[in-house]
Parts: structure tokens; C-alpha cells; sequence
């Protein structure tokens, strides 16, 4: 057992930072305020390569393992969770599923420009009745022999307003249940495509996530991802690894909370003493610590699996689940600790508080977690 | 035309620094090391001039004196654009000892243009850059904070007190790098991490010579007095203080 990390893996943890202190703090709390979608700052993630950074070098992607992803996640999620979503969705939900199921065509012509950042992917499964309940699907996309004609609509799409691919899960043959259900890549311009207003959220405002309405929408045979109803599979698949996305992420609003309320419980004092130097404050900062390091090696242990080549679903879950309420629980206490100056926004912790509880609820709630979890013990 | 970058590895600028040894030796447990931040400005302005298609820079390398523990930095140069790396394997003890190392290194491997930050973060010794230039018989351009090649003609602006002053120049010189070269230094992407592993390395074995100094003791600077405000309508308070505490009147 080896808990070092490689100098590269450092490397990229730490050019991760350096982009999140340098490029992305100065002007969260205006984006996050006005609900402005980071295009600059989503531009430079793409330049840096972070967009792409777990596609193949074939695929003019980074090549980086998962638990590099892990590293750059964390640091990013630290000052803004409204670009790391976009690049979580990106890498995992998206170019993922592109590179494992795609073929040479699809990949030439969707992936390597989502890789390069040219191009931005949006995942979309969720449906207003159907969210982890994949099976209950309502779009449909019925086989017209040469094209799929598809209708349905499809909600909180994280990037729905931006990005010009989508990656679509729809059900081909309801009758067959999971079994009749297809993937689809496609450009998001095309006719009989809708989006829908920008959704007024709690956290998380500077990314844009929008209902997409699909009026018989006319799909190319040759845009369908994978076999013919594979789409559950690709779909859960895809989310497996999503769920490392999102556990770095909340891990990183965890860990950015924390570190903030560790040097304000420094800086201010009450009743002649720093506030660090209270039991109260010192023991409610040593507990966050400790969440916090195991949230990270949960997330650092679901994308060795996942680097490995060994299951890693049962372990992505528990990692999401674990990361989600310490990033609830750790944001809570930072605003504590910060009094009343933590309950306005220019000390970034109750915008990192409203954006954790997005964690518990995105990409399969923590009791969707669980469900995972508690299959995963009689398997 | 080929310039070399040197490149000191030193602590984050944002460490504790503590000594053992009898405060003769920086404990570097837990130390993040980091490029010299002026060498960083130094080599992005090299890589920004190889980049621009303008002038004929065909290579950009890097150079450090040190141990093994500076191959991470070294390889960060790499992965923002460097070429080739080369560390001369040792413990340098002051900026001679690693102005000598180099300018050896020089002799069989000319570079049209060496650069050096004005200075190091660690122990500040703003030095080696004109060391070097008196090895290599060669012009030193101090506090330079504009290069610009363009067809073979150098360009570089100095600032000096009030103002600066700008020269044109022939190659071989030594360029001695302040603030204002580049605008910042630049993140590695991570196409140029996954380059870096590809690029050379080079560890070169030290030439034998003694160090002229040697390190008695380091101390810190003595922690700053807190400070007592006085409300402005008490001022016997703070006659009496003065007095009494200060010893200043």
C-alpha cells in the first residue's frame, strides 16, 4: 500500500490550484451573485486542459489518471463548484462514455473537440419524472428506419443553455424496460431542440442548468451510441464515474471551507484570545480534519479502483455518499465558526454551504447512494 | 539561438521556515518546493520568445545546481515549456559554488543567452547571474525587465532609479531578470505534463571545488512587537507608556 502520490500527480494538483487562486477566485461571489456563466474561466479550463484530462492522447485529451482528476477537482471545487460541475460533466458523464463506447467516427468528430475544450458536452438523463430511476424514462426516440424521431423532455441539465453536445438517454423500446433503452450523441443545435430558462438555483448559479424540450427531433442512425439498447448500461456506467466527479467536488467544498475557517479561527479574536484557541472552535476544526481526510481517501480510493481497471461502482457511492454530507456538515460548521461575518457572502463560506448541499442531491441523492451501497453487500 | 534558464529550487514562498542542526540547516521536512519565481518569469519570457515565430530560438533549456529533490521543479520547467532540463548533482553551499558549476557546463555547451532571476527567494544571495558573466567573459544586463529579439537583434530594457534605460546588444550575454519581463508565469497544461515525461533530464556529475564560504548559524527575524492603540483623548496614557514600557523618553 502506497499513500505518495507521483510527482506528476502533485504537478497536476498543484497547476490546478495555482488556476482555481489565480483565475477563478477573483470574481466567484459577483458570478455566483448574477448567476454569470463562467465562459472566460471555462475557456482557460479547456487551454489548460482539464476539460479533456482523463481522454486519451488519441483523442487529444490529457491521458491523466483518475486520481489526478481527484487532485484537480478538489482544488477547483475549492473556489468555484460552478466550473468544476462543468468539468466534472464534461470528463465523466460525457467524454468518458464517448471514448468507451463511441466509434471511430463519433470520437473524430465529438470527442477530441470536447477534449480539446472547443466544444462542451451536457449529460441528459434526468427527466421530471425520472432522475436515478432511469427505467422510467418518458423521452422516446422510436426507430424509423434510417433516423430515431425523438420527443420527450429532459431536466436539469447541467450546461443544457451551453454546450454543443449532448450526450442523450432516451427509450427506443419501453416495452423492454432497461433493455430498450438508447444513448445518442448529438449536436445540440439541431431542429426541434428547445432549451428552457436558466433555473434560479440556491449554489451552484454561475453554471447554467436548463429543461431541454425535444420536439420530434430527427436523430441519424449513425449518432446512436453504442448497441442497440445498451443506453442503461452506458448510462450507469457513465454515472459510476460521474460520482468520483462529484465526491472530489464536494470533497473540495469541504476542504476549501475548512481551510478558510481554519485561518479566520486564527485571525479573530474574542475575549483576548484567538477564537482557535477556544476548545469549542479548536475541537469543531479538528472534527472537520478528520471528515474531511476520510472523504479524500474514499475519493482517492474509488479512482485507484477505477485507474486499476477493478470495480469501482460500490466504491464511487460510498465516496459520493461520504464526501456529500462531510461537505454538508464541514461548509455548516465553517459559517459557525465565522459568526456572523460567515453569513455574508464576501467570506465565501455560505456560498460554498449553499453549493454542498447541491453534492447530497446531484448525480443520485445520498439515499440513491445508499440504495448502491446496501445492493452492492448481498452481490 | 539557445537560451539557458537557471533555475533555483526553493521553498514556497508561503513556508515556515525552521532550522536544525543547531540553526545551521533549513529543515525542509514538509517544505513544498517551487521554481525561484523570478527564474519562472525568466524562462516563461524564454518560452514566450521561442513561441513567437519572429526569431530563430530553437531551444530552451533549463539548468539547476542540487540534489535529486529538485527533479519535481525541474520537471515542472519541463512541462511549461523547457526542452531539456540538466542537474548538476550537488549540494550547493553558496551562489560561487553554482556559478562555477554552471560556467563549467558552459564551456562545452554554449547558449547564446543565460538568464537568472535577480534573485532568490530563499537565501537572496542576487549573485549567480553576475558570477557567471565574469565566467564566461561575457556582458551582465542587470534588473532587465523587457527582452525582445527580433532577426537576431536583442532588445532589452533595464529599470533603473527613476526610469529605464533601453540597450541593444550582441550574443553571448547574461541576462539578470526582474519583475516586469512577462506578466505572469504560466500554469502547466496538461499537455505539457504529459510531454514533460518524455522530454530529457540530464544529471551531470559536479566538478570537485571548495565552496569560499560556510554557514555559521541562521536566525529569524525577530516577531513583530504587537501593537497598543491608545485612545487619542488619553495621551498621559501614552506619555506614561512611552515612558515606562518604551524606555523612549
Amino acid at each position: 500500500m502506497n499513500f505518495e502520490l507521483t510527482e506528476e500527480q502533485e504537478m497536476i494538483r498543484d497547476a490546478a490550484r495555482d488556476f482555481a487562486q489565480r483565475e477563478l477566485l477573483a470574481g466567484v461571489i459577483e458570478r455566483d451573485e448574477n448567476a454569470t456563466y463562467p465562459k472566460e474561466q471555462v475557456k482557460r479550463l479547456g487551454e489548460l486542459g482539464f476539460l479533456g484530462m482523463l481522454v486519451s492522447p488519441e483523442y487529444d485529451g490529457g491521458g491523466m489518471d483518475t486520481v489526478s482528476y481527484v487532485l484537480a477537482m478538489e482544488e477547483i471545487s475549492k473556489v468555484d463548484a460552478s466550473v468544476s460541475v462543468i468539468m466534472s460533466v464534461n470528463n465523466s458523464l460525457v467524454c468518458w462514455g464517448v471514448q468507451k463506447y463511441g466509434s471511430e467516427a463519433q470520437k473524430e468528430e465529438f470527442l477530441k473537440p470536447m477534449a480539446r475544450g472547443d466544444k462542451i458536452g451536457a449529460f441528459l438523463l434526468s427527466e421530471p419524472e425520472a432522475g436515478s430511476d432511469a427505467t422510467s424514462q418518458r423521452t422516446t426516440a422510436v426507430d424509423m428506419g434510417d433516423h430515431y424521431l425523438v420527443n420527450g423532455i429532459k431536466n436539469w441539465i447541467t450546461s443544457g443553455g451551453t454546450a454543443s453536445v449532448y450526450l442523450l438517454i432516451a427509450h427506443t423500446h419501453p416495452e423492454k424496460k432497461h433493455h430498450g433503452i438508447n444513448a445518442f450523441l448529438i449536436d445540440s443545435k439541431l431542429e426541434g431542440i428547445s432549451v428552457g430558462p436558466h433555473e434560479n438555483k440556491m449554489g451552484m448559479r454561475a453554471s447554467d442548468t436548463h429543461s431541454v424540450m425535444f420536439n420530434n427531433v430527427k436523430i441519424p442512425k449513425e449518432n446512436r451510441l453504442g448497441e442497440d439498447g445498451q443506453g442503461f448500461t452506458i448510462a450507469m456506467r457513465s454515472l459510476e464515474g460521474g460520482r468520483i466527479g462529484i465526491a472530489s467536488q464536494a470533497l473540495g467544498l469541504a476542504s476549501g471551507a475548512y481551510e478558510l475557517a481554519l485561518q479566520y479561527a486564527q485571525e479573530r479574536k474574542t475575549f483576548g484570545k484567538e477564537i482557535f484557541k477556544h476548545q469549542a472552535i479548536a475541537f469543531k476544526l479538528a472534527d472537520m480534519a478528520v471528515e474531511i481526510e476520510a472523504a479524500r481517501f474514499f475519493c482517492l480510493k474509488a479512482a485507484w479502483l477505477k485507474d486499476q481497471g477493478k470495480p469501482y461502482g460500490q466504491a464511487s457511492a460510498m465516496a459520493k455518499l461520504y464526501a456529500a454530507e462531510t461537505a454538508m456538515k464541514v461548509t455548516t460548521e465553517a459559517v459557525q465558526i465565522h459568526g456572523g461575518n460567515g453569513y455574508v457572502k464576501e467570506y465565501h463560506v455560505e456560498r460554498l454551504m449553499r453549493e454542498a448541499k447541491l453534492t447530497q442531491i446531484y448525480e443520485g441523492t445520498s439515499e440513491i447512494q445508499k440504495i448502491v451501497i446496501s445492493r452492492g453487500l448481498l452481490a | 539561438m539557445k537560451i539557458l534558464v537557471c533555475i533555483s529550487n526553493v521553498p514556497d514562498t508561503t513556508t515556515k521556515v525552521k532550522f536544525t542542526d543547531n540553526n545551521k540547516q533549513v529543515d525542509d521536512a514538509g517544505v513544498q518546493w517551487i521554481i525561484n519565481p523570478w527564474d519562472e518569469l525568466a524562462l516563461t519570457r524564454a518560452i514566450e520568445l521561442k513561441e513567437d515565430g519572429n526569431n530563430s530560438i530553437d531551444e530552451v533549456c533549463v539548468i539547476n545546481v542540487g540534489l535529486s529533490k529538485c527533479d519535481a521543479t525541474l520537471r515542472k520547467a519541463l512541462a511549461i515549456g523547457a526542452d531539456k532540463a540538466i542537474r548538476i548533482d550537488a549540494d550547493p553551499i553558496d551562489a560561487y559554488y553554482v556559478a562555477a558549476q554552471i560556467a563549467d557546463y558552459l564551456k562545452n555547451n554554449p547558449f547564446d543567452i543565460v538568464l537568472s532571476g535577480i534573485e532568490s527567494s530563499d537565501y537572496n544571495g542576487s549573485s549567480v547571474g553576475g558570477m557567471l558573466s565574469e565566467f564566461m567573459d561575457c556582458p551582465a544586463i542587470s534588473s532587465m525587465t523587457k527582452l525582445e529579439i527580433e532577426n537576431g537583434n536583442v532588445t532589452i530594457h533595464r529599470a533603473i532609479p527613476g526610469g529605464k534605460q533601453i540597450l541593444e546588444l550582441t550574443t553571448p550575454f547574461v541576462g539578470i531578470v526582474q519583475k516586469g519581463i512577462t506578466n505572469e508565469p504560466r500554469i502547466p497544461a496538461m499537455r505539457g505534463i504529459m510531454m514533460a515525461r518524455k522530454k530529457p533530464l540530464e544529471v551531470l556529475s559536479a566538478v570537485e571545488m571548495e565552496s569560499l564560504s560556510h554557514i555559521v548559524e541562521f536566525e529569524l527575524p525577530v516577531a513583530k512587537a504587537s501593537c497598543k492603540m491608545i485612545d487619542a483623548e488619553h495621551l498621559e496614557e501614552l506619555v506614561n507608556l512611552l515612558k515606562s514600557e518604551a524606555k523612549v523618553l
